[in-house]
């Protein structure tokens, strides 16, 4: 066997391929200092004329320390963020199959048609008149949402799923407190699969967290559910399809039971590109649920954001929206932005309208793919999921049994055990193969988990691919072949990390050298790769 | 479907390898009276060609920025944001990479945040600041749940000069939280005595400069007031091109920082997508929200970034999470920090005089107008002009005449009675042309 340098595996494994130049480059990958280092303040990438001299109304308030921030010529600018982007994976370059995190491919139709100067150059408060068009659009795109998920409201101002969380558990509290119960109704039931971002949102809206703990077969028991529900439950919040890839089958039921309790049904929609199309939320009796534009509706992740998270409500919440919210009126649609014009909504959550930007491009996503394309969408993604847990299960093992997964299969560490390897060691191995790895240790309720999403991007030749090479990495690590994975990546731009290192002495910016005390008590810096001894 | 790989054949064969006879097969845990078996009543699949011209046709009912003299503001600023910005913000390699959680292949996006880290904290003079927020409302409302987790007290004094959306959204998490949040009544003249407010239950007072009417406000003071009462200054600013040329929180005694810094290398976008930032005293670091980018070096000893000190965050901590965030504003921030690079501090300051500049040009012709009179001391690039009549009528029939000048003040604080204020931003990107045409235009609508 043979790896890609034409190296024999049993060369590769003796010695730690560590090639170094004088420069620290690796032909194609290039090293590249901080801007910091290479830039100064005197110097400019941008053209601007000196104003003619005027009197200023700063009062006594002009900045007396300038910011000493470097600048660079635009040449210059363009090769440091060039290089760098070659630092990093992307979906672009090959699968993303982080679990939980639906990184499908991202069209560039979207992206150009949110840059339209229609779109990207209107101002949030100029005249109403002057935006209908935009407007327009956020209609258009909440009556998809709301006929997707047979919801009968949605509130689009939450700027990522976690803030719809909180939108949504806020309209939540403010139906239970229209009922007088706000000092009773305390407690949010949050099963231990779910996200972080839920107990957190539920701490944020003011609720205790109480946990639900799954059974065996990794779906929540509506016995155990009835156990802890009482006049003290506000709400439960689920995921489903839930984070272990499988849709709560008795969820019609739960959602009875909680309903019956008097308390509502929070569902988390990160996992909605499974089900789009061939179920709706409000016919499972759901409440509230947040839907990611930036994993369902294909707006690109960015390195981290920014992202969408308008909220569907049911009617029982629909009053309680947050402003703004749009109403059509003889002349157009109009903005509700006050709360003295909405008495019900709870408040608001930010400034402005909502993610427009994400908007569009959410909105571009579905006219391109129509009510069957989103429904094939869901369709591929949870076939390749199928196909990815058929070509591994042999291999691999599953926490909940042998049984078909939706849009993401979870395998745990079990199998990976008897190696003495981890998840994250697989993982690194995975980097030098090409691959990013799955998303791994969560949910936490499958010990040393590995949750792979491979979405409905990848074509059949793709998967065929990354099944052959985590087969190849698991019969590696079978073998005993720990070095290959204890050291990984090897490959990448970087070795492995260390994490422990940042934690315990944090260096959160650069400092001028000489200048390290504040930043990091003097300890000595790491040797850039630009360092000659 | 031109974004589906899979043809019906790969279906077939993925199928039976599967094991399952049909796609439904794999759906069967949904309960079988709520699956749907028709398509829902939503248009059928478009080419790129109709996605394009439909999407187009919308556009073309709003009026941008570029198309009239335009000088609308309040808390959202039109800027020139340089080409080499968005070619490089849409390298395939930042824009379709996720939240850099295999740091090994991400290398490049934990390098921008450490920059874009560095840029904000020079930017604002504070010694930490995270790797954003998703805008100055949500960044203001962390602001205040953070000063009350370091204070252990539950009371935030909000200044009248807060744009009134972050006061709104300050005082609705409080509401839901169970804490207090005093939003004073609007200061038009900066004229407000925040610091005989603050008791020993009092967390932070929130204060904006340039505050929401336009004015800069010496920060110094209620610092000093602040500290010897146990309370924590959180300052805010909408405008983060002021912050070239008018003296930074950091410098004037903050403690926590919120910003809005769409002003710097993104578009208006019509409220968002925009990008928090966020900045603090390096002794409050461990009660920050939201994620840290920090140096570390790999096996070899090489310098490399991670994220870092997660244990405060959500994934790690649950309900006991500083913040529920995840997702922030990567992009945006990338954005941020590659117009910065440009800039630079020569060119910022540049840019932040040109705005100052053009802005004291406007307000001086407009003060000449009868009727019309600039209510600021001291201002940026955006002031408050009181005029004689209706502000939100003169602000539609201005649009009417094709200037988009300015921003009713009762469009965000009705009932107050302000509906003679107008707030007018005045930016690089405003010709003298356009500055005298604002004015034609208020003297036709006040004429009249």
């Amino acid at each position: 066997m043979l790896m890609r340098h034409g190296r024999s595996l049993e060369a590769a494994e003796a010695a730690v391929p560590e090639t170094r130049t004088f420069t620290g480059n690796r032909g194609l990958e290039i090293e590249e200092g901080l801007i910091f280092e290479i830039g100064r303040p005197e110097n400019t990438g941008v053209d601007l004329d000196e104003p003619a001299p005027f009197e200023h109304r700063l009062g006594s308030l002009e900045r007396q320390e300038p910011s000493g921030l470097p600048g660079l010529s635009e040449p210059e600018t363009m090769r440091h963020y060039v290089r760098l982007s070659r630092m990093n994976y992307a979906i672009d370059a090959g699968i993303y199959p982080l679990g939980s995190c639906t990184m499908k491919h991202n069209p560039r139709l979207n992206e150009a048609m949110a840059r339209l100067s229609g779109f990207a150059d209107i101002h949030p408060l100029q005249p109403q008149a002057s935006v209908q068009g935009a407007l327009e659009l956020i209609a258009e795109l909440a009556r998809w949402l709301m006929v997707l998920t047979g919801m009968d409201a949605v509130a689009m101002s939450p700027r990522a799923g976690a803030h719809g969380e909180a939108c949504g558990m806020m309209a939540i509290k403010a139906a239970i407190a229209a009922k007088g119960e706000e000092r009773t109704r305390k407690i949010v039931l949050v099963p231990e699969s779910a996200h972080g971002t839920n107990p957190a949102s539920a701490a944020g809206a003011g609720f205790e967290v109480r946990p639900v703990p799954a059974r065996a077969d990794g779906t929540l028991d509506p016995a155990a559910v009835q156990e802890r529900l009482g006049p003290d439950v506000a709400a439960i919040m689920l995921t489903n399809p839930n984070t272990c890839g499988l849709f709560e089958k008795d969820i019609v039921e739960i959602a009875a039971l909680i309903h019956e309790a008097g308390a509502y049904f929070y569902c988390d929609g990160a996992n909605f590109n499974a089900i789009m199309g061939k179920t709706r939320p409000g016919d499972l009796g759901v409440d509230a649920m947040h839907i990611n534009l930036h994993k369902t509706f294909s707006t690109p992740h960015g390195g981290g954001g920014p992202g969408a998270g308008p909220v569907v409500l049911s009617p029982r919440l629909a009053a309680y929206a947050p402003v703004p919210f749009l109403c059509r009126e003889e002349g157009g649609l109009r903005l509700v932005e006050q709360q003295s014009e909405a008495p019900g909504a709870f408040g608001r959550i930010a400034a402005f309208h909502g993610q427009m930007g994400m908007f569009v491009r959410a909105y571009a996503y579905m006219l391109s793919h129509g009510a069957d394309g989103l429904r094939q969408a869901a369709e591929d993604a949870v076939l390749n999921a199928n196909y990815v847990r058929a070509g591994l299960r042999d291999l691999m093992s599953e926490p909940f049994g042998d049984r078909p997964c939706m849009h993401e299969v979870l395998f745990d560490g079990a199998w990976l055990k008897p190696t003495g390897l981890t998840a994250l060691d697989f993982a690194k191995a995975m980097i030098d193969e090409g691959f990013h790895p799955m998303t791994i240790y969560f949910p936490l309720v499958a010990h040393g988990a590995m949750l792979i999403e491979p979405t409905e991007s990848e074509s059949k030749a793709s998967l065929d691919l990354f099944i052959a090479a985590l087969r190849h990495l698991a019969f590696a690590a079978r073998r005993g072949e720990t070095e290959r994975f204890a050291g990984a990546p090897y490959q990448a731009p970087r070795e492995r990390l260390d994490e422990t290192r940042a934690a315990r002495n944090p260096i959160l910016k650069w400092t001028k050298p000489g200048h390290l005390k504040a930043a990091h008590e003097g300890r000595p810096r790491a040797a850039t790769p630009f360092t000659i001894t | 479907m031109r974004y589906l790989p899979l043809n019906s054949e790969d279906r077939a064969d993925m199928l039976a390898r599967v094991g399952v006879a049909n796609i439904d097969a794999l759906f069967a845990d949904i309960p079988k009276a709520k699956r749907l078996e028709h398509d829902l009543d939503l248009p059928p699949r478009k080419t790129e060609i109709e996605v394009e011209r439909l999407l187009s046709g919308l556009a073309a009912k709003n009026v941008p920025a570029g198309a009239v003299p335009f000088f609308v503001g309040a808390g959202a600023y039109k800027h020139h944001v340089p080409a080499s910005v968005d070619h490089l913000i849409q390298r395939s390699e930042f824009l379709t990479s996720y939240t850099p959680y295999q740091p090994e292949i991400a290398q490049g996006t934990l390098q921008t945040i450490f920059e874009f880290q560095t840029q904000v904290a020079g930017l604002t003079a504070m010694d930490v600041a995270n790797a954003s927020m998703y805008d100055g409302s949500t960044a203001t409302v962390e602001a205040v749940a953070m000063a009350h987790r370091i204070t252990k007290r539950r009371k935030a004094i909000v200044s009248g000069g807060l744009h009134p959306h972050y006061a709104e959204a300050v005082r609705t998490y409080a509401a839901m939280a169970g804490d207090d949040a005093l939003v004073l009544a609007p200061d038009v003249f900066a004229a407000e005595t925040l610091g005989a407010l603050v008791d020993e239950e009092t967390s932070c007072i929130v204060v904006q400069s340039p505050d929401f009417f336009g004015n800069l406000r010496d920060l110094s003071d209620i610092a000093a007031i602040c500290k010897a009462k146990g309370a924590l200054l959180v300052a805010v600013f909408t405008e983060a091109v002021s912050l070239g040329l008018v003296q930074p929180p950091g410098a004037m005694g903050a403690d926590i920082v919120a910003g809005e810094g769409q002003s710097i290398g993104n578009r208006l976008n019509f409220g968002g997508p925009y990008v928090g930032l966020f900045a603090a005293k390096a002794k409050y670091l461990r009660q920050m929200p939201g994620r840290l980018c920090g140096e570390t070096v790999d096996a070899s000893g090489r310098r490399g970034f991670v994220l870092t000190l997660s244990t405060r965050e959500q994934h790690i901590r649950r309900d006991k999470a500083t913040s529920n965030i995840c997702t922030n504003s990567g992009l945006a921030s990338l954005a941020f920090t590659i117009h910065l690079t440009l800039l630079g501090d020569a060119g910022l300051r540049r840019l932040a005089r040109i705005n100052h500049a053009n802005a004291v040009d406007l307000a001086d012709r407009l003060a000449a107008i009868a009727g019309v009179k600039v209510l600021n001391k001291t201002f940026f690039n955006e002031f408050t002009l009181k005029i004689a009549g209706d502000a939100a009528q003169a602000v539609e029939r201005m649009a009417d005449l094709g200037v988009l000048g300015g921003v009713p003040v009762s469009r965000l604080l009705p009932d107050k009675g302000l509906d003679d204020l107008i707030l007018a931003a005045s930016t690089e990107v405003n010709t003298e042309a356009d500055r005298a045409a604002f004015v034609e235009a208020l003297q036709g609508v006040l004429s009249c």
